[in-house]
């Protein structure tokens, strides 16, 4: 008990004296999640839109792909994306394994089927005949896309804190790609399992609560904007 | 279009930051990287962390250590995907540099492995003449014995002990894998109040923040020896390596600088050094 009490202590003065390695761990996950998660959210959301739109043969079997992809376990694309970053891997030309870039790659490919099958779900749920009255009104093919996608944003909020959340507090792909290189691919993850492993609990319980912090945080904001524009 | 705008401002902190994330230097890979290939315990002692910077500040490359097991550290290197090697798993270092893999082997420093166990010693091995007398009295009072299990200089280093002392305590109930670094080993055996080799840095280090409530039991044979070496990556087998920033590190762990900084680190906090420095030396004088 000692411990963890200790440890919450400690880890309150870490973030109340803005600690400068600390802070800059929570910058990067900040940075590199929301980074991931906006291009988890182009690719998700326009494929998405397309594929819950138009009706093609297999399109069964592609949406319970990207339903599958919906639980990626974090780790296994890790190892997949280190296999292709190697230096002497098919993708080793970019140099990319150990940086930031590489976490961003790896997140990006969690949180893209996450994104991608909750907009398939929320455009599949507006009303059929939506469709026809839009563009019976006189709107082009392109409007009517957009007016659904506006349409839908309740429940594709939704998709951006369940790939946000995915991403932020994924640990086993960031360490594969990224290494957990001090002040340079170190986040919130990966850092507490390093401080845990060096036995330094308070580090690691403020590193924790800090992004408990971070998911509090975002769910709030959103969370706030869906029930305030709760449809009447 | 307002609350498109609205929906839209939510996204603004997300791009501001990725903005920003873009133009941080170092985001992208550059020239002068040096990939570390390490073991946990130069890591989780904090060793490291003081010595990179010098070595930083004094050439301008910068290090990405990847801390794994020695065993994951040499495979690395023998794909070309690190460029230098602190490890210490000699007899396969030996096999490393033997095939080709990897030039310059240094001898940096050494440590010695412990064997730990809680206060309460079921097994009865305080005071064991050997490591090997110890290990056979744990297997044959089957008491718990966890093992890293991960390919690790320290694993290594186990198996060899097991095998000397004429045991296979794989599948056996009382021996436990946690495919763990050191730290975390350490942490899970003083959970469940069980026997571990461990080096003696990581133990030290860990144990003064974390109250482990784990003794040394064994310690002081010539065959615990803990040898750290420092490795260049073959550059004729792998173009790509950075050979130039490899040799740089080799060069600087044995310089008087490091080597000082090696003698000196942790005596102040845990009462004795975490590593003793060895450059020059042959593995010779150090018993073996």
């Amino acid at each position: 008990m000692d411990l963890i009490l200790e440890g919450i202590i400690k880890a309150f003065q870490l973030l109340v004296s803005l600690d400068d390695e600390v802070l800059g761990i929570a910058m990067l996950s900040l940075k590199v999640s929301g980074l991931a998660t906006l291009v988890s959210l182009i690719i998700g959301i326009s494929v998405g839109t397309l594929i819950a739109l138009t009706s093609f043969p297999g399109k069964k079997i592609l949406v319970s792909l990207v339903n599958t992809g919906m639980g990626l376990p974090p780790v296994v694309v890790g190892l997949f994306v280190s296999i292709l970053l190697w230096r002497n891997g098919p993708l080793g030309f970019m140099e990319l394994l150990y940086t930031p870039g590489a976490i961003i790659v790896a997140q990006s490919i969690i949180a893209t089927p996450i994104v991608m099958g909750i907009t398939i779900g929320a455009m599949q749920n507006l009303p059929s005949n939506l469709r026809l009255q839009i563009l019976a009104l006189g709107a082009t093919r392109i409007q009517m896309v957009w007016m659904l996608i506006k349409e839908a944003r309740l429940p594709l909020m939704a998709g951006v804190m369940a790939g946000f959340g995915g991403v932020i507090s994924e640990v086993g792909a960031s360490i594969m790609v990224g290494g957990n290189v001090r002040g340079y691919t170190r986040v919130l993850t990966t850092a507490t399992v390093m401080e845990t492993g060096r036995g330094n609990f308070d580090i690691a319980i403020a590193l924790s609560l800090i992004l408990l912090l971070f998911c509090f945080a975002i769910n709030y904001i959103l969370t706030y904007i869906q029930q305030r524009e709760r449809p009447r | 279009m307002n609350r498109i705008f609205r929906m839209l401002s939510l996204f603004v902190p997300l791009l501001v930051l990725s903005a920003t994330a873009t133009v941080t230097p170092g985001w992208t890979a550059e020239q002068k990287t040096l990939i570390l290939a390490t073991t946990t315990s130069t890591q989780d002692s904090g060793l490291l962390d003081v010595l990179l910077p010098i070595f930083e500040k004094q050439t301008g490359y910068f290090v990405k250590t990847i801390s794994v097991g020695s065993g994951q550290a040499m495979k690395m290197g023998e794909k070309g995907e690190a460029d230098v090697l602190l490890v210490h798993s000699p007899d396969s270092e030996k096999a490393f540099v033997a095939q080709g893999f990897g030039i310059n082997r240094k001898l940096v420093m050494h440590n010695d492995f412990i064997i730990l166990g809680p206060a309460s010693d079921p097994a009865k091995i305080r005071n064991a003449k050997s490591a090997a007398e110890a290990l056979k009295a744990v297997a044959s009072s089957g008491s718990l014995f966890m093992s890293r299990g991960d390919n690790s200089g320290t694993h290594a280093k186990e198996k060899g002990l097991w095998k000397a002392a004429g045991i296979n305590p794989e599948g056996q109930k009382w021996f436990q894998q946690t495919g763990l670094g050191m730290g975390e080993t350490l942490n899970v055996a003083a959970e469940k109040k069980g026997y571990l080799l461990a080096d003696r840095g990581t133990y030290l280090a860990l144990n003064k923040k974390a109250r482990l409530g784990l003794e040394i039991l064994v310690a002081g044979e010539p065959k615990l020896l803990n040898i750290y070496h420092v490795i260049e990556v073959n550059p004729a087998k792998w173009p790509k390596a950075n050979n130039a920033g490899a040799k740089a590190f080799g060069d600087f762990m044995v310089s008087k600088k490091a080597q000082n900084v090696i003698r000196t680190f942790g005596k102040k906090e845990f009462g004795s050094p975490l590593f003793f420095p060895d450059a020059g030396r042959l593995p010779a004088s150090l018993g073996l």
